[in-house]
Order: C-alpha cells, then structure tokens, then sequence
C-alpha cells in the first residue's frame, strides 16, 4: 500500500474529540499572557477587556442557535452543563414534580445524572428507541405524566450519528408543559439547530467537538418563560448565579471563535462530510459482503460512520487497523468489555454488537485519507475473516442460531 | 489496550491458522466460547500414535484471543495428547503477559485443547 504524503496513524475518532482549528488558537492566545485579566474584575480596564471578549464569545454562541447571549452560561464543558440542565431543573421544581424522560441511549452523563436523582427520590423513564436509533414520539408522549418536569434527548447521538427530531419533541413537551433539554455536544456548529423553531429550554454545548478547545462548554437556558434551577456549584454568583467560579477567558473565546466559524462554515462542513461519508461507505459495501451501517441511514450526521462487520471481533479489527485512530464506540466506555448497551438498543445481537467499530470524520480529515483507509479495511477483513470460525460456518451454510454455545 | 509484544507478534503473525477434515480419522475438533460473548475458537488435533501431528484454529476475538490460540496450537504440536491436555491457562497468560480482563481468553485457549482432545478420544472410542 503507498503511504504518499499521509501521515500515519490517520484520525478517525471527531466524535471523541477534535483537534482545534489555527483559527481558534490565534484567537484565543492573546487572552493567556497579554490580556490576562479576570473578566469579573470591575475595578480597572484588565477585567473590562477580558469581560467584552467574554460577552463577544458569549454572543458568537448564541447567535448560533438562535438565542439571547443572556441565555448562554459557560461552564467546563458538555457533562457539567448536562449534569447542571437536568440535576438543576429536577431538584428546583421538586416539590411539584419528580419525574424525568430520557432514552436508554443518551450519554453515560445523562444516563448515570438520572441514576444519581433516582437514588434521590426522583423517578425517571428510560424509553427505548426505534431500530434506526430514533425516538418514538407516540411512545414519548404516552410516557409524560403530571409529574413529568424534563425530557431530555440529545440532538446529534455520538455512537451512531442519528439526528432526533427536535422540533417534533419540542412541540409535545410545550403542550404538556414539560421543559425540553438537550445535549447538543456533537450537534451544535455541526447541523442547524435554532432554540426558539424547536422550542429548546435547555441545551448543552460542548467546545472540544467543533474545533475548539477542552475543558469548556455551555449551557442554553430559556428565559422567555424563565427555566430556573439549582447550581451545582456555589461560590461568587458568576454566571447569573447559576455557575460560580472564574470564567476561563482564552477556552471562552475559543468557544466563541470555534461556534462563529462552525456557523459560516457549516454547509461546507457538512457537503464535505457526506461527501467523505459516501466515499468510504459506499467503497466497503461495495468490496465487502455483510456489513452494515447502524443507526438511520438518512437522518444522519454524516461525519459518524458506525459499522458492524459480521464475524469480525471489533477489538481484532481496531489492532488490524492500527494505522487509523477509530474507536469501537464512545471513548469514555471503551475500557469496558461490554459491547454497547446503544447498539443493544437498536436491537443488535450481542453478536453484532461485538463487531460495530465508529469512524468519525471532520473537517481536516481528506479524500486521500479516506481511501487509505478504505482499502486497509477492505483488506483486514479478508484476512480476519479467513481467521473467523465463524465466518467457516456460515460459508459452510451453519445457522449460527442453531448452534447451542457455551455461554461464559 | 496495550499488548505485550508477544501478543503482537503471534495476533500479527498467527501460527497455523486453518481447518482440518472434522470427519478424516485421527482428527478432533474443539469448538468454545460464543458470538455474544465476543470469543469463539475452533481448535484441531490430527493425532497419530498419540502425538498430535499437527494443529489448526480459527478465532473470532480481540488480540489476545487470537494470540492465545495461535500459541497453544504451537505448544502442542508435536507433542503428546497427554503433555496438550494438561496444559494450563495460567501457563499461556503468564507466557503473554495478558492483562487480568483477558485472562478469560487463555481459559477459553485452554478449553479449546481439552474439547479438542475429548473429541478426538471419544471418535477413538467409536
């Protein structure tokens, strides 16, 4: 295989992280050392210059979702903003309701924040999801009682790419008057998404997934009717009292520069993923028999590609395929052994499920990539499969159902 | 996961990887582990004058997998069903220096051997 000019290993992994773009990184080193101050000060003209780039990045997040900036707080990044979205809002309107809606297949930090308030008391419903990923609106709106006070859904999911219908869940939690959060992490800058159009109250951003740095994010709060909540963090009563502690000027700016590119780039962004998408999905099936795409094929953010190959183990396909970063599903699980309890949800075998491997592609990844990585795997699965006793069996015409397997 | 260079080598470079005549005299057949759980090996024994004469397998399985069963198909080949059967999973975990949640995959290693061997006996028997 010629290397030419690609350097070795390639990335493939934009859902668990991206690298930033020069443009935010210019943006935001004059606010490490030069223009150092800290943006609560009011007594002299460093805090006021850190203010105004904080207000500005505020304003740049905002603008791309349709909100008031007053309606942005930053916080340190999508986990806290979801944790303080859902947390904040279940435990202030306790005394009239406690319970909450979400999916089996949203983010641990969704999942594990609605474990955390069961053991408070709190009941929560975790619905499943249709086999293309997507929510069942019936089933949504037949799940909301009068004691429902959130559902939270994200929009863009991280394992498979499946956007949910907003506006759609928007319009049943403003009829039953239950607030709408979502996180937005691997959404926000990447599809348009307009917070009044899908009646959002509340919804998570994160930087590090748009180009921008790590260790920020933020959380869209509706003010028009007001969403209140309980902080998480106490202190000096920044961020409207709703996020306490200095706010991190140079990561805010680069939010903010991240969030103004993504919105001028966006259909950019976008015509060059699928096009990417396209490119590498289309050349497998084509050379490779039995795998499949999960997750919609259409309601999609082309950037994530979730693949099962049959009869491969996910964990021997990612060493055979050590020149390319990909992971088998969410970073923060993939030390676990388990295969993913999101692809369970679809409704794949556990079999499947062992053999599902997620290429994320993003804005710096290219067509030359794309095609070195397409042929490795086109190769790795002959070669794994002539290894696979199970791949022998079905080729033999074995049902593997009718096998009677040693279960440990 | 970060894998012991023996591991590397033998998942890089499997030793015997193939499948032998389940029916042909003299051959056994070991088939363990399964799809949901993520491993299943299939391990074969062609014995004349109980000596294993030669070894194959096929495995589905992360790194350590493959490498554990390409490493047993080594260690026996050439040697006796006896030496094969008593063949521990420690003894392969330790050789690959596999980390503890992979130690399931010697164990699965090792039961491949012994069904292989126990299929091959119980042939013999017929």
């Amino acid at each position: 295989m010629t290397k030419s000019n690609i350097k070795l290993p390639i990335y493939l992994d934009y859902q668990a992280t991206t690298p930033m773009d020069p443009r935010v990184m210019e943006a935001m080193i004059p606010y490490f050392m030069e223009k150092f101050g800290n943006p609560h000060s009011r007594s002299h003209s460093f805090g006021f210059e850190a203010e105004e780039a904080v207000e500005k990045a505020r304003a740049q997040v905002a603008n791309l979702i349709g909100a008031d900036p007053k309606e942005i707080i930053f916080t340190s990044g999508a986990t806290e903003a979801n944790n303080l979205a859902i947390k904040g809002v279940a435990n202030f309107y306790k005394a009239k309701k406690n319970h909450i809606i979400t999916l089996i297949t949203e983010h641990k930090c969704v999942l594990d924040t609605c474990r955390h308030l069961e053991k408070d008391g709190f009941r929560v419903t975790y619905l499943p999801v249709q086999p293309n990923g997507i929510v069942d609106l019936k089933l949504l709106e037949d799940s909301i009682t009068d004691q429902t006070s959130l559902i939270s859904i994200m929009a863009v999911h991280n394992e498979i790419g499946v956007i949910q219908p907003l506006e759609e869940i928007g319009k049943i939690c403003r009829k039953h008057g239950v607030f709408f959060h979502t996180d937005m992490a691997q959404g926000f800058g990447k599809i348009p998404i307009d917070v009044e159009k899908c009646n959002i109250d509340l919804a998570s951003i994160s930087g590090h997934k748009i180009y921008g740095p790590k260790g920020i994010g933020a959380l869209y709060i509706r003010r028009r009717p007001r969403i209140r909540l309980v902080p998480i963090i106490n202190g000096g009563g920044q961020e409207r009292g709703m996020r306490s502690g200095t706010n991190p000027t140079p990561l805010i700016v680069g939010l903010g520069k991240a969030a103004e590119i993504a919105g001028q780039e966006m259909e950019k962004d976008m015509i060059y993923a699928r096009n990417l998408h396209d490119r590498l999905v289309g050349a497998i099936m084509k050379g490779a028999k039995d795998v499949y795409l999960n997750g919609d094929a259409k309601i999609r953010w082309p950037g994530n590609i979730n693949l099962s190959f049959a009869y491969i183990e996910g964990e021997s396909m990612i060493l055979a395929i050590k020149d390319l970063a990909v992971s088998s599903g969410s970073a923060c699980t993939s030390a676990s052994l388990e295969p993913s309890y999101v692809l369970r949800a679809l409704g794949l075998d556990e079999e499947m499920a062992h053999t599902s491997i997620r290429f994320g592609i993003g804005r710096f990844t290219t067509e030359e990539e794309i095609d070195y990585a397409t042929k490795l795997i086109l190769s790795k699965i002959d070669q794994l499969r002539a290894m696979s006793p199970l791949w022998e069996m079905v080729q033999e015409g074995i049902d593997l159902k009718t096998i009677q397997w040693a279960q440990h | 996961m970060a894998y012991s260079e023996k591991v590397i080598d033998h998942y890089e470079n499997p030793r015997n990887v193939g499948s032998m005549d389940k029916s042909e005299a003299g051959v056994g057949t070991g088939l363990v582990g399964a799809p949901a759980c993520g491993d299943v090996m299939k391990l074969q024994i062609k014995v004349e004058d109980g000596i294993i004469k030669d070894a194959k397998f096929k495995t589905f399985g992360c790194g350590s997998a493959i490498a554990s069963s390409s490493l047993v198909t080594e260690w026996i080949k050439g040697k006796s069903v006896d030496f094969a059967q008593a063949i521990k999973n420690t003894e392969i975990a330790e050789y690959l220096s596999l980390p503890p949640v992979k130690i399931h995959c010697s164990l699965l290693a090792e039961e491949a051997v012994k069904a292989a061997v126990a299929d091959y006996k119980s042939k013999k028997a017929k």
